[in-house]
This record gives structure tokens, sequence and C-alpha cells, in this order.
């Protein structure tokens, strides 16, 4: 036996994974140097859904590029135009009217259970357990069902403005959706049944894809990843948006930061998402959902374009000319989005198109730091690796 | 914290950056609440390093990183911005530091914040700023053989190849249309 084991030669193997792979969630390539079953060396190769959101925004303005953005994380295209507006806002120096606030607020939290419904389903699906699948995508329908009845689109929303949201909520969506609350902490604890002390589940998660507090932060990590480390950053309790601080919610973390502590917080968000939408609804406020200077910005409802001169004229004018002009300066501004801190940066030279608009995504960030938490870990921990960071390409690549 | 609060304890950490370096502070300036500092950019490493390691600051977290092309606005003509947080003490700076078009090339900050790593890659790919002491320094985005730099302003927005088509896509089919040849569609 010896004597064989002398002769036995060994090498690395390269192995690559993706860019068509179910478990990279989207067109993932890595490159896998592996020495057995252990993986040397992880090389991430992105940009294959590149589309250049970033130079087209330059060539449009405010208000045109705004339908660009439902298109970087379009699991939660609610929260992506939440973030914009807010941007735009904050570069216009405006603020939405209270009920838009709460509007937002409401629907951003919804395509955050919606975009961990669907990160719970496909991470779980990854690691071996079908079932929770099929659970996850039961409300997932749901939701997005709520999505069309408020604006008609289930994905690409492009639902909130500058200055508000684009249409009023009905009495109906508000009753649906309270039902949905009502129904919802009943379902997490279905998924948790199935797979929180579930063996398999244990084994796979814990101690895997570990990374300390200072760590996460030196990466930039943010959201429910960086979360799972202990470290409880938040923005929307950091800087609170809209009618974040007039909510109350906890912010969950986790203790060790690995794949475990991580799928706990999603978990957790679950039911605070849940509060928060509840509450959104007793409170929202009755008033305007549009703010008084903002037909400079966003175009004037259908009905009053056909009936009010001056809705005719702002209309034309957005439509031939875009958005008044912007005042010069640049802003950074950042939301909590379901996958971690979303950021815009914008440069203004002062005319109605951006004249540098900056995404700082989540995934991008997050697909970073997939070779740290693979090299020197199993192959098959690859995936669930890939799972747990929770990115979505879209957004990753731009 | 409110944002006049947040203004100020920024404007604070501006004013000390430019007591302590007052050769490479070129310009403070606010708007709306958030304080940026333009820099020259030979001692950008060592500022930033003063920045992260110092614990009253604690810029811990590397929230962004891109670039902007001023061309033909002002010379020198790029911009690398960083958007610098502490998540301790919950301040907020920005850094700008100018970059010549004649010498596109700024110091790394990868050693100090691992995050950088992929957004100034980015960066590269984008505007072809190269990043000296940069550990793994490719295009990100595009194809590596890529010609150009699309973020660049004077980078068309639709291509200039007219009918012609990418050289990578002709490749492609001259290749498929050998591999016919071998019965190996």
């Amino acid at each position: 036996m010896d004597r064989g084991k002398a002769e036995l030669q060994t090498r690395e193997l390269t192995i690559n994974m993706g860019p068509q792979h179910p478990a990279t969630h989207g067109v993932l390539r890595l490159v896998l140097d592996l020495d057995g079953e252990t993986v040397v060396k992880c090389t991430p190769y992105i940009g294959y859904l590149h589309r250049g959101v970033e130079k087209l925004a330059e060539n449009r303005t405010y208000l045109t590029a705004l339908p660009l953005t439902d298109r970087f994380d379009y699991i939660a295209a609610m929260a992506n135009n939440q973030g914009y507006c807010l941007a735009v806002e904050r570069l216009f120096g405006i603020e939405a009217p209270e009920r838009a606030q709460y509007i937002r607020t409401m629907v951003a939290e919804m395509s955050r259970i919606s975009s961990h419904i669907l990160w719970l389903g496909t991470h779980a699906l990854d690691i071996g357990a079908m079932t929770v699948f099929l659970y996850a995508f039961r409300e997932r329908e749901w939701i997005l069902d709520l999505f069309e009845m408020l604006c008609g689109a289930r994905l690409t929303t492009s639902y909130a403005r500058a200055g508000g949201v684009r249409n009023d909520v009905s009495q109906e969506f508000l009753d649906s959706l309270y039902k949905f609350t009502d129904e919802f902490p009943k379902r997490v604890e279905e998924y948790e049944t199935l797979i929180d002390q579930n063996r398999i589940w244990l084994k796979r998660t814990k101690g895997i894809g570990v990374i300390e507090a200072d760590e996460a932060v030196n990466w930039g990590l943010s959201g429910p990843t960086l979360r799972g480390s202990g470290v409880a950053y938040d923005v929307r309790k950091y800087a609170p948006y809209d009618a974040y601080g007039n909510v109350e919610f906890d912010v969950p973390v986790g203790k060790t930061g690995d794949v475990y502590d991580r799928y706990r917080c999603r978990m957790e968000e679950f039911r605070q998402s849940n509060r928060i939408i509840r509450q959104c609804i007793e409170k929202l406020p009755r008033g305007p959902i549009m703010a008084p200077d903002a037909p400079k910005l966003t175009l004037p409802p259908k009905d009053n374009v056909l009936k009010s001169m001056e809705s005719m004229i702002h209309h034309f004018i957005l439509i031939t000319k875009g958005p008044i002009a912007a005042p010069e300066g640049e802003i950074y501004s950042a939301i909590e989005a379901p996958k971690g801190e979303l950021g815009f940066y914008f440069v203004s030279d002062g005319t109605g198109r951006p004249y540098r608009m900056r995404v700082r995504a989540p995934s991008f960030v997050h697909a970073s730091v997939i070779p740290r938490l693979c090299e020197g870990s199993l192959v098959a921990d690859v995936i669930a690796n890939i799972g747990t960071v929770d990115i979505v390409l879209g957004e990753c690549d731009r | 914290m409110d944002q006049t609060e947040a203004k100020l304890i920024a404007q604070a950490i501006a004013e000390g950056l430019k007591e302590r370096y007052p050769e490479e502070v070129k310009e403070i300036r606010e708007f709306r609440g958030q304080v940026s500092v333009l820099l020259r950019k030979d001692r950008v490493k060592e500022i930033m390093e003063y920045l992260h390691d110092t614990s009253e600051l604690c810029f811990s977290y590397l929230r962004d990183l891109c670039g902007v092309d001023y061309l033909g606005r002002k010379t020198p003509r790029f911009e690398v911005v960083y958007q610098l947080y502490s998540v301790s003490h919950r301040h907020m700076l920005r850094i700008r530091a100018e970059v010549p078009e004649e010498d596109p090339v700024i110091d790394s900050v990868v050693s100090i914040w691992d995050g950088a790593n992929w957004h100034e890659r980015e960066c590269y790919d984008m505007f072809g700023i190269e990043f000296r002491g940069h550990p793994d320094l490719r295009r990100i985005l595009m194809p590596e053989d890529w010609e150009g730099h699309p973020l660049r302003r004077d980078y068309p927005l639709k291509s200039d190849l007219g009918e012609k088509e990418w050289k990578g896509f002709t490749e492609t089919l001259e290749l498929s249309e050998k591999n016919k040849a071998y019965g190996l569609d």
C-alpha cells in the first residue's frame, strides 16, 4: 500500500463553473483551482450582464433614467426605484409628502420580503432542500400579484417618482396587503420547520464561510451579509429615510458570521419587514402623493394634462426639453436595499441630465468577497457561499 | 444624527485634514450637507491611511470608489472619488483625488480596504485610470480584449463601427465556420 502511495501523482485541477450554472444565480463564472476537494484559488468573472447603465443614464434625463433602475436588482425593483428617487430628490432639494413616503416604505419592505423569499428558495435548493423552494414561491407569487394590483407590473415596476409615487394606493390593495401580513408570519414559521433544525441544513451551513466583523467591514459588505457577522450597520437606522424614522423595527444581527447566521438574519428580517408593512398601513396618513414642486421633475397625471393648461405645458416641456436643470453639485445617497447598501452618486453640471451617475451596487461588492470565502474550503461549500452572499448579477454587472 | 450635525462633523474633519496636509488639500466643498475634499493625488494613500487608522476618525468602511471624467470642463481631467464612512462614529466624508490625463496613475488603496479591489478594477476598466500597487489590475466588466474605456466622455454612446461587427464576434463566427468543416457544429 505504501509503495502505491509513493507512486501516486496528484496535481491541481482547474475547473470552470458557470456562466450557465443553476447555482450561480445568474451569469457568474468561477474558475476554481482544486487540490482534491479543496479550493486553492477561486477567480470570479463577471460582466456577462453588463448593459452600461451608468453610460446610458448620462445621456438621459433624470425622469427617463428611472426605468433603468428596475433592471439592477430585478427581484426588488421597488427598492431600486426608491433609492434612485431619493437621490434625485436630495439633489434637487425636494421632499416627498408624508403619504408617499409611507407608501414607498411599504412597497420597499414588500420587495425585501420578495427578494429574501427568492434567496431562501434558491439557497435551500442549492444546498439540497427542495421543498422550501416550492413553499417560498407560493408567497412570492402573492407579493408579485399585489405589485401588479398596485402598478400594473410585477417585476419592472417603476412605481416611485422623484417627489412621490406614480399613483395612490387603493383601499382594496391595502386590505389585501393587510391580509398578507396576517398570514405571512405563519408561513415564515413553516419555512423554519422545514430547515431550521434539519441536520443536513445545519451541517452544510454552520461554520461555513465565516467572516469576522472587522474583516466584513473592511470588505465593504452590507445588508444581512454584514449583519450576520454581528455589525448592526443598517442605513434604515443609521440615516433614516422616508418613513423609517416613524416605524418601529429591530435590526437582527448574527454572531459568528457563518452561512447559518446570515440565514438567521434574513429569516428574522422577514418578520421585521412584515412589522414595518403593518405599521405603514395602520399609520398611513392622508394627503397628496406628489410634492408640490415635483411637476417640474415628473410627468403630471394624464387627467390633468387633458384638462389643465399648466399641466399640459409641464408635460410638453418635460417631454421635449427634459426636466428643469438640477442645481450644480454632487450627492451620494444610499438606501438599505434587500441585498445591502444601494448607493447613488450623482454629479450634476447644472443641466437636466446627470453628468455622472454612479451606482454602488451591493451585489458587486458581495461578489468580490466570494474568493475570500471559498479559498481553503471544500468545493461543495462554494455553492453555499455563493448563495449566502445573496447576489443578483443584474445589479452586479449593471 | 441630523443633517446639520453630520455636516459640522464632516467640516471639522475636512478642516483638520487641511491643517495636517496644507499642500495636498486643494478645496473643501459642501453641498446639501455633504462635505467633499479635493486632493492632489500624490499622497492620497498616506492620507487614506491616516483617515482609516486614526481612532477618532476611524473611516473603516469604504462605501464606494468611482471615477469621474471632466473632459473639457477642467484640468486635470479625471477624478477618483472615495465615499468614506465610519461605522462606529457614523460620520461620512467624500474624498476626490485629481488624476491628469497625461499620467492617469494613482496609488491603490486595496492594502487599506479589501473592498477597494473590484472598485478599482472597474474604474480602470471604465476610465483607464491605473492603480499603482493593485494586486490584480484587469478589466472586470468589459471583455479583456475590449478597446477603449466606455465611461470616458469621448467614448461614443452608440458604436462607431457602423455595419462592421465587433472583432470578438467576427472571430467567433470565423471559428464556427472553421469547425463546421470538421463536422463540429
